[in-house]
């Protein structure tokens, strides 16, 4: 087991590599450098700007220096001194803006993975079992309907029926009351009040899939000779479907947490863009669009590799339930 | 969105022909033999081939140009369409009647039944158009037919500059369908010369690539194509704004393509009919071209179509975002930036609702098409 880890650790490092490339490659995509665009900003303020300020943001980030030394640079920066570089825009050092934010991100998609699980796996039993019922019909179009409807719709809609028919305003996840407090029960239940809506919002679209397979896999599992086995000797339904077939039937799906993991971080910031979620979303689109390069990619380069690291995690978890996995 | 718009594949229906017809059907007649049996797919193809000549007649189906305003009917409401006047067929609508609402301080409509406005079928064009930039034409395929001054024509409502939705939304159509198809196109070239390459030489090339799509697949879609995006510098004209947005979204298009190849020329190359070739002398681009592309064409065609709304939707995502697409363009997510806060739509919500109809109906008809599609594709499976 402890061999089968510390492979696939292995393996994850030429990817975190490539992925923090691809992250400097976006930074370095806009025209001119992050000092012009600087430079244009307090000249268009009026501000003079000194000389050797100049050279010494220069010297600091290598901009004069050929592109793999400034992939150097900021990569040993971050790797050794947690060092994300500037926001130019919001004049501060990145690491002070994202930390806050990503951990909300993390939050917010944690909740969401097990709000669809927690869904996703009776109803897909349900449909199973009940192949071809009204059920299983209805769970078959909900989920290719859901799957058609974007996120951000999905949100806008949500958003337009709670102001417009309950009267509720929505966005954010707390109240302004308790934005700036400290931990309390309080802010906990306000906390859980804002966030249910946006959990199932980003979780709708997954669960379609998840339900999906999950029906597949049992109905997989259900004709197989062991089911008639346990059912000729007497045991009960549920527990036989239970004790058996379902847990089968789980095993795919753990292995899909690969691909549902950056489905709900990319639904998650488009998400909190519409509801104003204080995530990583509207703080990366904003970078973006202000072309305030070091923040937008710090952001990709860190949501990326929290993706690696959570598809890691659902090997390793993978290798644990399924002995065939580990012992390949 | 990361692929997720691909649901995994279900046991297909199988079909009864008499055991000789059976025998020596093509692979096409047994995939379409197949294929009808999938009701809803073929629905599906039905409103999906509905919805691209649309696209192609936008100009003659919108009654007006997508891009003129009207001052005097900003935010109006969608006018029901009523075929029948005093029990005898005259399609009409009601002339919309302005008040204050001297609370709110904002313009309110109401449909004013007395006063009928009178919609005709081919009625003469306001201006000369030209089909698809081509055919001079000056029939449009409904419009008023006699307008006057305070009259109006908007089934879905106008936005805040008075721009008819229903118009902007036939458009749309054109930009928002064709990215999918020109997407995928791009996906098709990228995947079967990657997949194929990948698959068909093995070896380190074939690891190298494997690793390379993994990469790709484990990173957030939504992020990276903001990224891309977002670099595509604002003054560039609408044309290659198109292309480079349409190449992004086609870069994860394409992974899920050469996988399918891929694993499609491991399982051939090692069969009798493509020994065979090689035997005879045939060169391996001939056989690649000559049998293996041609035996799993019909699964190409199936991946294709299930790629296509992923691609309108990522397109719809970025443009929403106010990162893709720009106006004066119209796509479905260009629309739908009108609708992107809240209180916009709280006041006129036709302007979430007709843009996000049409994209649901098209990505929902794809995917049942895309799934049909690909239980068709198996045509020996459930025969034998």
């Amino acid at each position: 087991m402890l061999r089968y880890i510390l492979k696939r650790l292995l393996f994850a490092i030429p990817t975190l590599f490539a992925v923090s490339i691809i992250a400097f490659i976006i930074i370095q995509l806009p025209p001119g450098d992050y000092l012009t665009t600087l430079m244009a900003d307090w000249a268009s303020q009026g501000g003079a700007v000194e000389a050797g300020t100049v050279a010494a943001m220069r010297e600091r980030y290598g901009l004069d220096q050929p592109l793999y030394f400034q992939y150097y640079k900021w990569i040993w920066g971050i790797l050794t001194a947690g060092d994300f570089g500037i926001s130019f825009e919001l004049g501060k050092p990145v690491t002070e803006l994202i930390w806050n934010r990503l951990g909300f991100s993390l939050l917010l998609s944690l909740l969401t993975l097990c709000f669809v699980w927690a869904i996703a796996i009776p109803i897909g039993i349900l449909s199973a079992v009940r192949q071809y019922s009204i059920s299983d019909y209805t769970a078959t179009f909900l989920a290719f309907f859901f799957l058609a409807v974007p996120d951000f719709l999905m949100a806008l809609s949500a958003m337009y029926v709670m102001s417009a028919w309950f009267g509720q305003s929505v966005g954010g996840l707390f109240s302004p009351d308790y934005v700036d407090a400290g931990w309390s029960f309080g802010k906990l239940v306000d906390f859980a009040r804002h966030v249910w809506l946006p959990v199932v919002v980003i979780g709708l679209g997954s669960l379609a899939a998840l339900v999906r397979i999950m029906r597949a896999n049992l109905l997989d599992e259900l004709s197989k000779p062991y089911v008639t086995t346990a059912r000729a000797k007497g045991m009960s339904e549920l527990e036989l479907l239970i004790r058996y077939p379902v847990r089968l039937a789980l095993n795919p799906l753990i292995s899909t947490l690969g691909w549902i993991l950056p489905a709900v971080i990319s639904g998650e910031i488009i998400v909190s863009v519409v509801m104003s979620l204080p995530t990583t979303g509207p703080l990366l689109l904003r970078a973006l669009l202000t072309q305030d390069m070091y923040l937008a990619g710090s952001l990709i380069l860190l949501i990326s590799v929290l993706t690696i690291i959570g598809t890691l995690i659902s090997d390793i978890l993978l290798a644990l339930t399924d002995p065939r996995i580990r012992f390949q | 969105m990361t692929d997720i718009t691909s649901l995994p594949p279900e046991t297909g229906p199988s079909f009864n022909l008499p055991g000789k017809d059976i025998a020596v059907a093509g692979q096409w007649r047994l995939f379409w033999l197949k294929f009808k049996k999938h009701r809803i797919a073929l629905a599906s193809l039905v409103v999906i081939v509905f919805m691209y000549l649309v696209a192609v007649f936008a100009d003659f189906i919108a009654p007006v140009d997508p891009n003129a305003t009207n001052a005097r009917f900003t935010y109006a409401p969608p006018q029901g369409l009523s075929l029948l006047l005093d029990g005898s067929f005259r399609p009409h609508v009601n002339q919309l009647k302005m008040t204050l609402n001297t609370e709110s301080m904002r313009r309110e409509f109401v449909a004013d039944p007395t006063k009928p406005v009178s919609v005709g079928f081919f009625v003469k064009a306001p201006q000369p158009y030209h089909l698809l930039g081509l055919i001079p034409m000056e029939t449009k395929l409904f419009g008023l037919t006699n307008p006057q001054v305070g009259d109006s024509l908007y089934i879905f409502g106008a936005d805040r500059l008075g721009r008819d939705i229903f118009s902007r939304v036939v458009h749309g159509a054109q930009i928002s369908l064709s990215i999918g198809l020109v997407g995928v196109f791009m996906s098709l070239i990228l995947g079967v010369t990657i997949g194929g390459v990948s698959g068909f030489f093995g070896g380190w090339a074939d690891l190298a690539i494997q690793r390379f799509i993994e990469l790709l697949r484990s990173i957030p879609t939504i992020p990276l194509w903001m990224g891309l995006a977002a670099a595509i510098p604002v003054g560039w004209p609408p044309l290659r704004t198109y292309f480079v947005i349409t190449l992004i979204v086609s870069l994860i298009g394409w992974t899920s393509l050469a996988r399918e190849v891929r694993g499609k020329f491991l399982s051939l190359r090692n069969e009798d009919f493509v020994i065979a070739a090689r035997l005879d002398g045939m060169s391996e681009i001939g056989i690649i071209f000559n049998h293996l592309v041609p035996s799993f064409m019909s699964h190409i065609i199936a991946t294709l179509t299930l790629a296509i709304p992923s691609m309108i939707l990522a397109e719809t995502a970025l443009s929403f975002l106010g990162i893709g697409l720009q106006p004066p363009i119209i796509s479905w997510g260009v629309l739908l930036q009108e609708a992107q806060n809240i209180r916009a739509v709280a006041q006129a919500p036709w302007l979430l609702f007709t843009p996000a109809a049409a994209i649901i109906i098209s990505v929902l008809s794809l995917n049942f098409l895309g799934d049909g599609l690909r239980d068709a594709a198996d045509p020996y499976e459930s025969v034998s």
